[in-house]
């Protein structure tokens, strides 16, 4: 264990954890959009910047990625910190002018408007859908594409993919609700910002019901090694 | 003592006893045309040349008397194809194929072809030897000055002048500790952007725990303009080699990585050439030299991203991931390349160790000023009459490169700013000309020494539309990973774009600064986080020009189109008729000779064709 100073107060944080989970663990709030605990910290929305003394220097760092250390001075608000954090917001804003979450957020870092001509996306690029189907998930079926301002997310070339599973994980991670994701009959439907798949829903032997996706559930039965009828029954119908 | 199978040098004694052997054979009288065959002179027709000369020695039987050499960049571009006849070092200078026989026939009577050397510009006198030529006169070319010496797919050429005798001296009489405390003490400071101290690099990688350390040298030179480690590379690529291996044996490494852009097709064959005639010979690979040291080198092609010059960027690529930069709060020394401690370095600094090895710490920090050691090599572009490579010492003022070696503003225009640092440098003023040129100084004016582009612009350069250009190019490079950088630098590349359309508002110059300000300080990487200078360092200098824009709707150099309209002046126009053919959208009507011509502002495309051809001001610019 190692102790640091948050904002004045001492904190103690196992080594090798970040600021992030440091402050967190402590009930101390630091915004973050591309943060989750279950994926590899990312440091993209740049909204967890805090300040740094060590050593006598002073600098901003994202404390999603800095690592706890024995001494550290950390602040998690200063004027530099709110005034990266207001232009960074009305970036997003600029970006998704029509988002409630980036709309709240901003407003709650004190950014009513942006400064930039408005475009209109709901996908700020945070990658965490793309990161929890690698690593959580564990197939790889989106990624961002294309570089700097032409950056989106797609499956590979747009065209539909063959790994994904269609389980939607993308979609639940979303901090902006910008992957739709709708079960209509017997089929799923999910839309990405620039392309979208339908998926085949998996009846239920007993009581008829369409319950999770064929290719999902034939996933799950080849990872555990499942028999191959073990998800002939809903949740609900199994025993 | 068996015989070895191969010719692989066992020893120092046998590296030695092979550089006697070659220099013996060679005459220092030798005759010998050098022609540069750099990616320079080979666009301006160098291999028709190389090809004319072969003919005409064949044709005369010269082959004994006359040797042809095809060497990398001297450095003289504006003048090239460049051709060098050694050993008096006679400078031929825009040679084209036709000019061979008459070299060769000249050369071989010991005479000088008059109509071929370079004309200085002030005296008007021909100037006959490479030396006296005032591009060349201020420079001191340590790294570059072989470049015409050696044929660089030629290994023996670099033995004989003295190849790998650093290697030797740091395998057999230096410790790891001992070299990484000469390079310490020169003072050589990495050439690729940062300037980070290459010894206490060396020093931590070395130190640091890990599987196995890896070198890496950044041939990802991709700053518009710039060519300076293109040159090295094609030119000299032993001298980056025998920099790596001494940098492997001081931090304990045996696997090496050449990182160079695919759009660099010589400097990857060069280097690839280097590397097999190294490895036949036992100067890379196992047992080097005898000494039981072992280091490889690769080569891995970048696909021309520009954040992949990024170390952290740069090994992801090389990893085979998406060329994307990581925070690094854990440097790549102590966990780079595959996790494990790895040391980057530059081409040029790489090219700097075995000068500084060979004749020591104290040779090699005589020159330069107090934080910046040695040598630089900036490639010199843009409005310039003397555009090429120079190599100068380390304090050398803006002026002293500009005017003395580069020969000053061509048609006598009038000097209006230097861009240093490549796209995220700075432009410095005619103020700050008698700035000596160091890797502080150049940061206290808000640029940066980079990997030493040096872009001059004279008074027909408008500074928004340049900031606006260089913001382009990085808006396009930006790998978009984080916020302030992909979405900051659309968002300046929107309001520059405005200013100069004449759509510029009351508060962009503040929103400027004010987005620059949060770029620079939460950018993930380098490339974000100096990104801003263009557009910072014009505002600093040149904030009258912004005003003009966006106040008046007028642009004062008349480059931005929106902003700019071309008048005839009906008193002076004699109606020659000159613009009339010049016009490529015919907006310009001849009237009858000794009429005005009429120019229709609907059909005008405010190209400026008319303002350039006219002779007699009769065309006004407003």
């Amino acid at each position: 264990m190692v102790t640091l100073t948050i904002d004045g107060r001492k904190v103690q944080a196992e080594e090798g954890t970040t600021i992030l989970e440091a402050a967190r663990e402590n009930n101390i709030y630091i915004p973050a959009l591309c943060y989750h605990e279950e994926v590899t910290p990312y440091g993209a929305c740049r909204l967890c910047l805090v300040e740094v003394t060590r050593n006598g220097r002073e600098r901003l760092v994202a404390s999603c990625l800095y690592e706890v250390a024995e001494g550290l001075k950390v602040k998690t608000d200063s004027e530099r910190i709110a005034s990266n954090r207001k232009m960074i917001m009305e970036l997003l804003l600029a970006r998704c002018p029509n988002n409630k979450a980036i709309q709240d957020l901003a407003r709650q870092l004190g950014v009513e408007k942006t400064s930039f001509k408005l475009d209109d996306n709901q996908c700020m690029l945070c990658a965490l859908c793309v990161r929890v189907c690698q690593e959580v998930v564990g197939v790889s079926a989106i990624s961002l594409v294309n570089r700097g301002v032409d950056r989106a997310l797609a499956t590979p070339f747009y065209e539909p993919s063959d790994v994904c599973i269609g389980c939607g994980s993308c979609a639940y991670v979303c901090p902006t609700g910008a992957i739709g994701f709708e079960d209509i009959g017997n089929t799923r439907y999910i839309r990405w910002p620039n392309n979208k798949m339908e998926f085949k829903l998996k009846q239920c032997k007993t009581c008829g019901n369409y319950w999770a996706p064929e290719k999902q559930l034939e996933y799950i039965i080849k990872r555990a090694n499942l028999s191959p009828d073990a998800f002939d029954n809903c949740p609900d119908c199994r025993e | 003592m068996t015989k070895r199978e191969n010719n692989r040098l066992g020893s120092p004694q046998e590296l030695e006893a092979l550089r006697d052997s070659i220099i013996k054979a060679r005459d220092p009288n030798q005759l010998c045309i050098v022609v540069c065959g750099g990616t320079g002179c080979l666009a301006l027709g160098a291999q028709e040349v190389i090809t004319a000369f072969e003919q005409e020695i064949e044709k005369g039987g010269l082959k004994n008397k006359l040797a042809l050499r095809i060497t990398g960049c001297p450095g003289f571009c504006e003048r090239g194809p460049l051709v060098v006849i050694k050993p008096e070092n006679v400078l031929y200078q825009q040679v084209k194929s036709e000019d061979a026989a008459e070299i060769v026939s000249a050369t071989v009577k010991g005479n000088i072809v008059d109509r071929l050397l370079y004309t200085d510009p002030d005296t008007g006198q021909k100037i006959t030897y490479e030396h006296e030529v005032p591009f060349y006169k201020k420079q001191k070319r340590l790294l570059l000055g072989d470049n015409s010496n050696i044929d660089p797919t030629e290994i023996r050429d670099y033995l004989a002048l003295g190849g790998y005798a650093a290697l030797s001296k740091v395998l057999f009489k230096m410790s790891p500790e001992e070299i990484i405390a000469e390079v310490k003490k020169s003072g050589l400071r990495g050439r690729g952007g940062g300037g980070f101290p290459a010894g206490i690099k060396w020093e931590t990688c070395r130190k640091a725990q890990g599987e196995k350390h890896y070198v890496i040298c950044n041939c990802d030179e991709g700053d518009p303009g710039a060519f300076m480690d293109r040159s090295l590379m094609e030119g000299n690529p032993h001298s980056v080699l025998e920099g790596m291996l001494i940098g492997a044996y001081a931090i304990g490494g045996h696997d090496g990585y050449i990182y160079v852009r695919n759009e660099y097709p010589l400097a990857v064959k060069n280097a690839q050439i280097a590397i097999e005639q190294a490895e036949k010979l036992g100067l890379l690979g196992k047992n080097i030299l005898g000494s039981g040291f072992d280091f490889s080198v690769r080569i891995s092609r970048g696909g021309g991203a520009f954040v992949c010059g990024e170390s952290t960027a740069l090994m992801a690529s090389l990893e085979g991931k998406v060329g994307e930069p990581r925070a690094k709060y854990v440097h790549t020394v102590e966990k780079g390349l595959w996790e494990q401690p790895t040391n980057l370095n530059n081409v040029e600094t790489w090219a700097n160790v075995p000068l500084i090895i060979k004749n020591g710490a104290d040779w090699y920090a005589k020159v330069g000023t107090e934080g910046s050691k040695g040598t630089k090599i900036f490639s010199l572009v843009g409005k310039i009459n003397n555009t090429g490579l120079v190599e100068v010492p380390m304090g050398i003022t803006l002026r002293e490169i500009i005017y003395d070696i580069g020969g000053g503003i061509p048609g006598d225009k009038k000097f209006k700013a230097v861009q240093t640092g490549g796209p995220s440098g700075g432009c410095i003023p005619e103020s700050s000309l008698d700035l000596p040129v160091d890797f502080d100084q150049l940061t206290k004016v808000g640029s940066m020494m980079g990997s030493g582009g040096m872009i001059v612009m004279d008074e027909n350069s408008c500074m928004v539309d340049i900031a606006k250009y260089f913001i382009n190019f990085l808006e396009g490079e930006s790998c978009g990973k984080c916020v302030p950088c992909r979405e900051g630098l659309k968002r300046m590349s929107q309001i520059l774009t405005d200013i100069t359309e004449g759509k510029g508002k009351e508060g962009d110059i503040e929103l400027l600064e004010r987005l620059s300000a949060a770029i620079m300080d939460s950018s993930l990487c380098a490339l974000g986080s100096t990104a801003p200078n263009p557009v910072l360092t014009t505002i600093r200098y040149f904030r009258d020009e912004y005003e003009a824009h966006i106040k008046d709707k007028r642009c004062p150099a008349g480059v931005c189109k929106e902003l700019v309209t071309y008048l005839i002046d009906e008193e002076k126009c004699p109606g020659c008729g000159l613009c009339v053919k010049a016009c490529p959208v015919e907006a310009i009507t001849f009237m009858g000779k000794k009429k005005p011509v009429v120019l229709d502002q609907e059909k005008c495309i405010k190209c400026g064709a008319c303002y350039d051809v006219c002779n007699l001001d009769a065309v006004i610019r407003k």
